[in-house]
């Protein structure tokens, strides 16, 4: 499937950029904030005074991949969202308690469900087709993509806008915090990967991507193949997911020009890639992305935007390790990403 | 009825207005400042939590929330009771 | 797609909510015409005796029982075992073997129920409240919960689409058979009752203080529910290999949007209309080939108008029966697609129309009346089942008897 258009809000220069500048934002917290636009820009003032940050961030994400791709409204939507929108739940949940269930307000209540996303983007932009919304956890966005590619491959649509969105609150920061995940001590988020210890950085984050099934003279990246994979018991049989997703693209890993991994600095999470560059990913050079976005289980969103744009922008070759022999037109990125060793999942992206 | 139109202001989170933007009859509901039916379900709240008038009925929404100062009226006749 | 296309079969079907904790006990409540409705048992709220629901009168712990699982877990996910498991026994499928497997189950409260408790404590002192009643609140946990349960890992998702939800689970499970990527999906959804959905409702003042009236004039609002329920979906190789005859086949389905307004639906019912269109279009069976409509018929003012408009639109002027069992069950948000899959389903298998309890008026804007009598005998082929849902998520299901 082709990638048509892309757009990102994420801790990152990203939002309305072609690929990230050379240097990074970089961090010294354990939990990274979006860059964020004016929305007014994007959002119409009756529509976005209702809207609490995770719905603007999606909305806006999605009005700038609809500009880029040149329409007004896609075929179909489907969106990903692991948390929902945290805000308007909290919100209401803290109203519900303070006031003892009474002289609650119905707008925190309506924009609290995990489709208020794809359903505003639907009312801003008329669109009457296919919308579904996915909240899983680390699969949220990688089932929202696989649903938009079978719409895509039976042809009941010839372009779907998928999307994911997943926000950090300090309530939903305070909690997570509580299971010990995030680091305690001050880290620059450069030297997140190079530095693992107990713990990672939370991060945030909107990216949406205009899917069609004929190319186009300006498209971002092709989009071979995903697939995920839950709970592997052991390394070898992560290992072998890999190999078979290539293989099923008669691919080798020696064809992969670059692999972006979902390393985040927690050691036990980076130790399962430490052990695959020992194996199937020896000789490859992995690339991290976290320490841009921090972690959060919809982070692939914005793996798929870097890679996508990386290829757009020819960078590879540049940056990165330069192709193997006889792939020096096609560039392929390979992308693993698993959340908490529970949601393993993995994208082909090629050059156009 | 300013203090009024600010609360309003407040509990609908228009942003973009001041008490002066509003009229005094200026249709609140479609026309006018153009509110729908979750704003209506908000003036309810702002009822309830600011006057402490409970409207139990959503029916009479429509009538009772036509301009500020059908809802001014409405206050001074009700303030305190359960409709 | 055209009926050419892989068919998609349901093998199994399991369902618990107001009216009985399975199948079994779901049919003779149709017959007894005995709703599930009562004042709140089970949640401490100021709301008990003001405001009717449709609890499933078990507790945690028996519900616990009836899975097999810990009675620690949300209680979505408890309903949701308790559906999922009668399902898989009821296919023949309890053992998976090779059998590529999915779970898709929806749900829109996630573990609410135990996340709102440790909320109250934790807003008072951030090192307060049981992290073990916070960990299953995304609606993603609790599928996994039960997924690891049923020892379904393949492939597993969550889907949250408000009242659509779980009909959107059933289709995006046939889609995934359809493509070659699974051979049996368990697919269907889940939702508990819980002080937030309940208070959430309450201020949008949709909630009927009497029992609820589906498409009634006089109907003043729904009554809130819990269950789940879930369907087994297999493909035609799986389902010749199977012992029983499966309960139907899913001839067609539709996802539309209103596109309207967060919450209400269009006066006309454009995205109902949509979703009925495109579901009878995939299923290539005229209007007239529809045996009965299970209504989304929640009992507010806006969805009956709006799902009736949209049906008058279409169906004009033969309107097959119809009814809606949220008369019976409330309205289980999450679960409701895909619990009133299943009953479409027994509809065909038993050949039943369910009545739509409590009518008595027929509404001003329409020129049919639903259903009011418990029918027997009767000859259904094709059910079209209506789920509709916030944020104009409309989707519409047919289902129907196999022909062989």
């Amino acid at each position: 499937m082709f990638i048509r258009a892309l757009a990102s809000i994420s801790p990152q220069q990203s939002f309305g950029a072609v690929h990230l500048p050379a240097d990074p934002v970089v961090y010294h917290s354990n939990r990274l904030s979006c860059i964020e636009p004016d929305y007014k820009e994007w959002i119409d003032p009756k529509m976005i005074r209702r809207m609490s940050r995770i719905i603007k961030m999606g909305v806006a994400t999605a009005s700038l991949c609809l500009k880029q791709a040149g329409l007004e409204a896609p075929d179909a939507i489907v969106t990903g969202s692991a948390y929902g929108c945290l805000e308007d739940t909290g919100v209401f949940l803290n109203r519900m308690i303070e006031f003892n269930e009474e002289m609650l307000n119905p707008t925190s209540f309506i924009q609290s469900t995990h489709n208020t996303v794809g359903a505003q983007v639907a009312l801003l932009v008329k669109c009457y087709g296919y919308n579904n919304t996915f909240a899983h956890r680390g699969f949220s966005f990688e089932s929202a993509l696989l649903d938009g590619i079978l719409l895509l491959k039976d042809k009941e649509a010839k372009n779907v806008l998928v999307g994911a969105a997943d926000e950090i609150t300090n309530i939903s920061f305070g909690i997570l915090n509580r299971f010990g995940i995030y680091r305690q001590e001050e880290i620059s988020n450069l030297d997140l990967i190079t530095n693992p210890a107990n713990g990672t950085i939370a991060g945030e984050g909107s990216t949406f991507f205009l899917l069609a099934n004929e190319p186009s003279a300006d498209d971002f990246a092709v989009l071979n193949a995903i697939h995920t994979f839950y709970k592997p018991a052991r390394v070898e049989d992560v290992a072998k997911e890999i190999s078979s997703f290539l293989k099923a693209q008669s691919l080798t890993i020696h064809e992969i020009d670059l692999v972006i991994g979902g390393m985040n600095g927690d050691l036990v999470n980076d130790g399962l890639y430490h052990q695959l560059n020992t194996t199937i990913l020896s000789g490859t050079r992995v690339l991290p992305y976290k320490h841009l976005c921090g972690e959060y289980p919809t982070s692939s969103a914005f793996a798929l935007w870097y890679a996508a744009t990386e290829l757009k922008t020819g960078k590879i070759t540049d940056r990165h390790q330069p192709s193997a022999p006889g792939s020096a037109n096609k560039k392929h990125v390979l992308i693993y990403n698993n959340y908490k060793n529970i949601h393993h999942s993995l994208f082909l992206v090629s050059s156009c | 009825m300013y203090d009024l139109k600010t609360q309003l202001i407040e509990q609908l989170n228009l942003q973009d207005k001041k008490p002066e933007d509003i009229g005094d009859d200026e249709a609140l509901f479609k026309e006018g400042l153009g509110l729908d039916s979750i704003d209506a379900l908000e003036l309810i709240v702002l009822l309830q939590q600011n006057y402490k008038i409970k409207l139990a009925n959503a029916e009479d929404g429509p009538k009772v929330f036509r301009s500020v100062r059908t809802m001014a009226e409405y206050i001074t006749e009700h303030q305190g009771k359960t409709v | 797609m055209s009926q050419t296309d892989p068919g998609v079969y349901i093998a199994g079907l399991g369902v618990i909510s107001a009216i009985g904790k399975n199948v079994a006990e779901s049919l003779i409540s149709f017959e007894n015409q005995h709703a599930g409705m009562s004042a709140i048992t089970m949640l401490d709220t100021i709301h008990r005796d003001q405001l009717p629901v449709a609890e499933v009168k078990l507790n945690n712990q028996q519900l616990a029982e009836i899975g097999e699982v810990s009675p620690l877990i949300p209680r979505t996910a408890l309903l949701s075992m308790a559906a999922a498991k009668e399902a898989l026994t009821d296919a023949g499928l309890s053992q998976l073997g090779s059998l590529r497997c999915g779970f898709i189950s929806a749900n829109t409260t996630g573990g609410m129920d135990l996340s709102e408790n440790f909320f109250a404590e934790f807003r008072k002192d951030p090192a307060s409240g049981h992290l073990r009643d916070i960990i299953h609140h995304e609606c993603g946990a609790v599928t996994d919960l039960v997924a690891d349960a049923l020892g379904i890992n393949h492939y597993v998702s969550t889907i949250s689409t408000a009242c659509s939800s779980s009909a959107n689970a059933i289709f995006f499970g046939a889609r995934l058979i359809r493509h070659n990527i699974l051979d049996v999906v368990v697919a269907g959804g889940t939702d508990a009752l819980t002080k937030f959905t309940i208070n959430g409702f309450n201020t949008l003042m949709i909630l009927d203080k009497e029992y609820c009236k589906p498409f009634d004039e006089n109907r003043k609002g729904l009554n809130l529910g819990e269950g789940a329920g879930y369907v087994v979906l297999v493909s035609e190789d799986l389902m010749k290999g199977l012992e029983k005859m499966p309960y139907a086949f899913l001839a067609g389905y539709a996802n539309a949007n209103d596109a309207y307004h967060q919450t209400a639906s269009s006066p006309e019912g454009t995205g109902s209309w949509l979703a009925m269109t495109g579901a009878l279009k995939r299923s290539g069976l005229q209007t007239t080939d529809i045996d009965y409509i299970n209504l989304h018929g929640t009992g507010t003012q806006n969805n009956d108008v709006a799902e009736g408009t949209a049906i008058q639109r279409l169906f004009a002027p033969a309107f097959p029966p119809m009814s809606s069992t949220k008369s019976f069950t409330g309205h289980t948000l999450g679960a409701s697609g895909s619990i009133e899959a299943v009953f479409s389903c027994l509809a065909i298998r038993h050949g039943i129309i369910f009545p739509n309890l409590r009518f008595s008026t027929p509404m001003k804007e329409l020129s049919f009346i639903p259903e009011t009598k418990y029918l027997v005998n009767q000859d259904v082929k094709n059910v079209m089942s209506n789920s509709f849902g916030f944020g104009g998520n409309c989707s519409s299901l047919i289902f129907s008897k196999p022909q062989f």
